[in-house]
């Protein structure tokens, strides 16, 4: 059954990866220098309607709340987050892109990959230093959400209900798909075009 | 073809839920470290191993966290997280292959990257190859990647998520600016 589920929801989640152009480098990056910026706007209004349909059903009973996977903060999800954001804008790829840009016959997503399996066995053989360097120590204690879900057993940041901040969280992050402009640069250049 | 983003958002958000609902959040980058234990457990099948309590534990360091859950997977790829991963490559092989493909010039360089760097195909697969490894080497430092941290993270309003999508995005940003100067279509 688990297998059938990860058939299902894997493939339905890199179809629509490939849909929304994560996979097309050229997206990535005109999305990444602010000039086309459509796939942020899908990126944000699928967080928030994620968002929106999980909280809403937990509290309607519908989502099993155990079913949240909440991780660690620590300094180094800053500093990892800033190597990736690195790579991400020179390769083009993050790591399922990556897999799904190869998928769809891409080369250089091959070479992606490649050099992702390296980076990955070179952190397997430096975890100890990594750790010793006090990196992976939790910060503001570590697996928390912004607000305190009921029956979550993670700690919240603040006092809040962490569904009801949720679900409004949600509604923010729709409000901020709609409200970005698809082409920043573009909208700036129209007026001086039409005179 | 592709589409837009409104379609393309509330069809992702839709996946991202489903996940959630059914089994757990979306999570890819984990996988690069699997595969590389299978491999090199190949190679050397001393790595994995089991306690005399049947526990599974590795001796490197990473493998063996966790009560060697990543040493457990390795042994055993045929788990929800890893046929994920394999699903979520022949989903998108039959996306591309239903929209008809990206056309062979943009599968060998794509467009935004001839428009800045010329037609090369080494230059590209060579930024493409150290761009990769710095993007798992630093998903696996931050303990999860754009699905993981970003997508499932922020939707569960964790606070990892947010610093995660911070510290991605204030790199991202600036050396995208650099990089691609000339816009290219899409």
């Amino acid at each position: 059954m688990s297998i059938f589920l990860a058939l299902l929801i894997g493939g339905l989640f890199g179809f629509v990866l490939d849909r929304i152009g994560a996979t097309n480098p050229t997206v990535l990056g005109r999305m990444l220098a602010l000039v086309n910026l459509g796939l942020m706007k899908a990126i944000l209004l699928a967080i928030g309607l994620g968002s929106i349909l999980m909280f809403a059903g937990q509290m309607i009973g519908l989502v099993d709340v155990g079913h949240m996977s909440v991780k660690t903060a620590y300094i180094g999800v800053f500093v990892g987050g800033l190597l990736l954001g690195t790579g991400w804008a020179i390769g083009g790829y993050c790591p399922g892109t990556g897999l799904a840009g190869a998928a769809g016959g891409r080369r250089d997503a091959l070479y992606f990959i490649a050099g992702g399996l390296l980076g990955a066995a070179a952190y397997m053989v430096t975890y100890p230093s990594v750790k010793a360097m006090g990196l992976l120590e939790k910060i503001a204690g570590g697996k928390v959400t912004i607000g305190a879900v009921p029956g979550s057993g993670y700690d919240g940041l603040i006092g809040m209900r962490g569904d009801v901040l949720g679900i409004l969280l949600g509604l923010a992050f729709v409000a901020v798909a709609f409200a970005l402009p698809e082409n920043p640069r573009k909208r700036e250049a129209a007026p001086v075009a039409a005179e | 073809m592709t589409w837009n983003w409104k379609t393309g958002g509330i069809a992702l958000g839709l996946a991202i839920f489903l996940a959630v609902l059914l089994v757990k959040p979306v999570g890819v980058s984990t996988q690069f470290v699997i595969l590389d234990a299978i491999v090199a457990d190949q190679l050397n099948p001393d790595l994995i191993t089991r306690t005399d309590e049947g526990a599974w534990t590795s001796t490197n360091a990473y493998l063996a966290k966790g009560n060697g859950k990543y040493a457990k997977h390795a042994a055993n790829p045929l788990n929800y997280s890893f046929v994920f991963v394999i699903a979520l490559m022949v989903g998108a092989g039959i996306s591309a292959w239903l929209r008809g493909g990206n056309g062979r010039e943009d599968n060998r360089v794509p467009a935004l990257w001839r428009a800045n760097f010329g037609d090369a195909a080494w230059k590209r697969n060579l930024a493409a190859f150290a761009g990769g490894f710095i993007v798992l080497y630093g998903a696996r430092l931050a303990g999860g990647c754009t699905s993981g941290h970003m997508m499932s993270g922020l939707m569960q309003t964790s606070l990892s998520g947010y610093i995660f999508t911070l510290g991605a995005f204030a790199a991202a940003i600036p050396v995208a600016l650099m990089m691609y100067r000339k816009d290219a279509e899409q």
